[in-house]
């Protein structure tokens, strides 16, 4: 209880009508990289405001480190936020950017150059503080950001979509350098994203927004294996989702599973099945072949489809478009399947 | 090739009547400025029977003409003032809200310049004489700043909608409460809206003569004297002379106004 | 300081309202109450006999702008307005043409503030440069004197209505100077609604296999159309309130500024001037009105 950095108790906040956040318990760790994750709308970002201070819930508690901050501006929590198009500010040097919330605790000039050239060493912009922001490119303002709220010393970063803005490569290789300043420094870090391969990549855990709720808070393990909705299958890497009677040929019980196409084989009648494993017997409806992999989407015969992916370890392209409209085996593992709600 | 580069090279014709449009806008002010040298004092003949400077001198020895300008410098440096307060908070006051009443703001701020001036004039004239208040110098500035203020509110309401919104919640973010957010971050973003809003309302109010006519009591702007003179010439040549420092005056916070909403506008379109 | 910042910060309509309160205090009372001073005041009358004003509500100085006169004076001044517009709306486009579609970046912020520099430095500097031009012996003279021009000047002004003794004293001389003078308010709205044409459209248009002169008629004029009645909106609107071009120029035959004015000052019949006002405020509204419905406030 003591170490956890935000909580929630039944944070609800409306604009209007619209439930954007909707009774929502949360508990954040002291140290630990969490993500919210979820489609526009989701209420992931007011969350994050409320936590930042811009906005206020119209019920329900926030409490960070212990301390009621529901209430409070902005300006009284130890609380920083990187911004989704980085908010530099446009007429001050990199250097005064950053530096800016120590000028406002009016903490003393040297001490203040001195943490500026610290700050700039870790976020590899050492030699820039005199530029002005329009002189740097996305990934260099981006680190600009990070450095202006770092410097501070914040007891939780808030990150909004900080990586939203840059390109694939850019993204990829700022992943590595945030996960690897956020061990360094030890602060918690608190990072919204829709991108489902950033969360999964970054996060110690992960909670999954839907329409002002949570649908699951996890490890990126627990949320890719094991989600616990039909929802946080979907939105989490792709899922088949079977229910109803084809469900119950298959398992036994009717009740609603997900199985993720990788875990499917793909075999034929003579395969030899263990005990430890479902079957299903179906037709090979489409094949696309992308390169690395091969997607199959396969009509089983009591109903339904199951989409199936399998690696081109020594099919090739040729071999693979075969088999459209072959009669197919389909098997896995029992424990790869997930009971799922809704 | 001439269908699919449309647009690339103007036409002569287009080139002739813009450049045609152009010395009609400029040349009659350069007549201004060629009668201002002219010897003769009671015709405005051309060609000019002789060059001179005298007019000059002339200009300066006469003091109501100094008194003139004195007053016009006075009215529009406190019409401008109080336009840069309104216009201010009320461009604030739009920027931060999206309250019903929006748009009802801008249309009563821009009346009293889409209105024609006489009417503005007018109604200002029968309210303050039926308060029985005596027409005066603080008459004078309250009219103008009727119709400054939309110009300040119309320059400092487009620089708020083009800075970050997120600017102010990262000041604050970062430490600063309202106040200071206000001093170091909203001020200097909006600092040349106000310069060249400012200098705008200068030259409205400076120039301003048909709702002076109607607040001022016996005072006399420049404008007025001016005024005077187009329907009764008496000093031909120091009305030429006037007209030319008039310009002169005028001219430069104009030009840098303008070029500063010309290129902050720009700017925009570049981080687009 | 901290503790009002928060107090403040957590009450942003409360804010908005204390930012808004001043200048819509300044604008209500001061102007609003002025138009509706006015407004009362045109429902009153002169008598006549003592020169004084009756604060008695009266619909008889409404009825007397009914008169020849004054409906002359109603005429003349809307036809001058009209007549503006019209010429400067011809005379503005190939100008706002140019700038919007041909001219660089860089040339097209200086023809910009060529284009402005003129609409904000003095007016009344600008009018007396015609009073200047247009003089007997002044320079438009000497040129027609040059091309032997003086019969057609001169059968110009001898015709009933637009003419007068010389260019400075008549109809066809203030029509000039007005055209000069509110011609920058027609240029700039229509060189905006033509910047916000994306040339794509064009290309789009004679990739379509329109001609040139079919891609200016059909695509350039309609989307032009908002920014002309924007810039209509001040040519016409100024031409109608103005008094110093026609007391500058123009001949003994009164314009509506001219009335108002010599109406509330000569005569102290501030009834008569409020009600004559009350024609531009009325067509002005009427044409706000209409202007908002062609889409030209976009364009402002």
């Amino acid at each position: 209880m003591t170490n956890s950095a935000i909580r929630f108790d039944k944070v609800s906040r409306y604009f209007g009508d619209v439930k954007a956040v909707d009774a929502v318990d949360l508990e954040i760790n002291d140290g630990e990289f969490f993500s919210m994750l979820g489609p526009s709308g989701s209420g992931k970002t007011t969350c994050l405001r409320m936590i930042a201070g811009f906005d206020r819930p119209t019920s329900g508690s926030i409490h960070l480190y212990g301390q009621e901050v529901s209430d409070l501006p902005p300006y009284d929590r130890d609380v920083n936020t990187v911004f989704q198009d980085y908010a530099l500010f446009p007429h001050m040097t990199v250097g005064d950017n950053i530096a800016y919330g120590l000028m406002i605790k009016r903490v003393p000039k040297t001490e203040r150059a001195k943490r500026l050239d610290e700050i700039l060493d870790l976020v590899q912009l050492a030699g820039f503080a005199a530029r002005k922001p329009s002189q740097l490119s996305g990934g260099q303002r981006q680190r600009v950001a990070l450095a202006r709220a770092l410097i501070n010393h914040p007891k939780v970063l808030l990150l909004d979509e900080p990586l939203g803005a840059l390109d694939l490569k850019l993204r990829q290789q700022m992943q590595v350098e945030l996960k690897s300043i956020q061990k360094r420094v030890g602060i918690t870090f608190i990072f919204v994203t829709h991108d489902q391969e950033e969360a999964l990549t970054m996060s110690d855990r992960i909670a999954v927004f839907n329409q002002g709720k949570i649908e699951q808070i996890g490890s990126p393990s627990d949320v890719y294996e094991r989600p616990a909705s039909s929802f946080v299958a979907g939105f989490v890497g792709t899922s088949n989702l079977v229910s109803g009677e084809v469900a119950k040929r298959i398992t036994g019980s009717d009740q609603k599973f997900s199985i993720r196409p990788e875990k499917i084989h793909l075999g034929s009648a003579s395969d030899v099945l263990t005990e430890t494993m479902y079957k299903a017997n179906g037709t090979v409806r489409d094949v696309i072949y992308l390169g690395l992999y091969t997607r199959y989407l396969v009509s089983l015969d009591d109903g339904g489809d199951l989409v199936v992916i399998e690696q081109n370890l020594k099919t090739t392209s040729m071999d693979v478009l075969k088999a459209r409209d072959q009669k197919v085996v389909l098997f896995w593992e029992k424990d790869h399947i997930s009971r799922v709600g809704g | 090739m001439r269908s699919k580069s449309y647009g690339d090279k103007a036409s002569l014709g287009l080139k002739i009547g813009a450049i045609g449009t152009l010395l009609f806008l400029h040349v009659p002010l350069w007549v201004i400025f060629l009668y201002s040298f002219t010897t003769d004092e009671s015709t405005y003949s051309f060609p000019l029977p002789g060059l001179t400077t005298k007019w000059f001198g002339v200009a300066l020895q006469r003091t109501d003409l100094w008194d003139a300008l004195k007053l016009s410098l006075q009215v529009a440096s406190l019409a401008t003032v109080a336009a840069l307060i309104l216009g201010t908070l009320a461009a604030a006051a739009v920027y931060r809200s999206n309250f019903f009443g929006r748009d009802a703001v801008s249309f009563l701020l821009v009346l009293p310049i889409a209105l024609p001036g006489i009417v503005t004039g007018i109604a200002l004239r029968s309210a303050i004489g039926s308060l029985e208040i005596p027409f005066s110098f603080w008459t004078i500035i309250i009219g103008h700043a009727t119709f400054c203020v939309v110009v300040v509110y119309n320059n400092v309401l487009a620089r708020f909608r083009r800075m970050q919104s997120s600017q102010i919640e990262a000041s604050m973010d970062l430490g600063a409460n309202s106040f200071q957010t206000f001093r170091y971050i909203v001020l200097p973003n909006i600092a040349t809206a106000l310069l060249a809003g400012g200098m705008l309302a200068f030259a409205l109010s400076f120039d301003e003569v048909i709702v002076t006519t109607f607040t001022a009591g016996q005072q006399s702007t420049l404008p007025i004297w001016i005024f005077s003179q187009l329907v009764r010439p008496r000093d031909r040549p120091v009305t030429n002379v006037v007209a030319t420092i008039v310009i002169l005056i005028t001219f430069l916070p104009i030009f840098f106004a303008q070029k500063i909403s010309a290129e902050s506008s720009d700017t925009e379109g570049e981080t687009k | 300081m901290n503790r009002l910042s928060t107090f403040f910060y957590k009450r942003p309509a409360l804010v908005t309202l204390l930012l808004l309160a001043i200048p819509m205090l300044y604008m209500i009372v001061v102007y609003l109450g002025s138009l509706f001073a006015l407004l009362l005041n045109s429902f009153y009358f002169l008598e006549e006999f003592t020169g004084l004003v009756v604060k008695e509500f009266t619909l008889s100085t409404y009825v007397q702008l009914f008169k020849p006169t004054n409906l002359g004076i109603f005429g003349r001044t809307a036809g001058m307005a009209l007549a503006v517009t019209i010429m400067d709306a011809l005379i503005a486009f190939p100008l706002s043409y140019y700038i919007a579609k041909f001219a660089s970046r860089r040339l097209r912020t200086y023809l910009y503030i060529a284009v402005t520099l003129p609409l904000w430095s003095s007016y009344l500097v600008r009018v007396y440069a015609w009073k200047l031009i247009l003089s007997k012996e002044g320079i438009l003279s000497w040129f027609v004197n040059l091309f032997h021009l003086n019969s057609l000047l001169d059968a110009l002004l001898s015709l009933p209505g637009i003419g007068g003794s010389s260019l400075s004293l008549s109809p066809i001389g203030m029509f000039i100077a007005f055209c000069y003078i509110w011609l920058p308010y027609m240029i700039v709205p229509i060189q905006t609604a033509l910047e916000r044409v994306p040339k794509s459209l064009l290309e789009a248009s004679s990739d379509l296999g329109a001609k040139p002169s079919q891609t200016f008629r059909n695509v350039i004029l309609p989307l032009a159309f908002p920014g002309v009645i924007a810039g209509s909106i001040f040519t016409f609107s100024l031409t109608l309130g103005d008094f110093i071009v026609p007391q500058s120029l123009g001949n003994s035959r009164f314009f509506i500024g001219q009335a108002v004015y010599s109406h509330q000052g000569t005569s102290g019949n501030i009834p008569l001037a409020a009600a004559f006002t009350m024609g531009p405020v009325v067509i002005m509204v009427v044409y706000l009105l209409i202007a908002r419905k062609l889409g030209a406030f976009d364009a402002l």
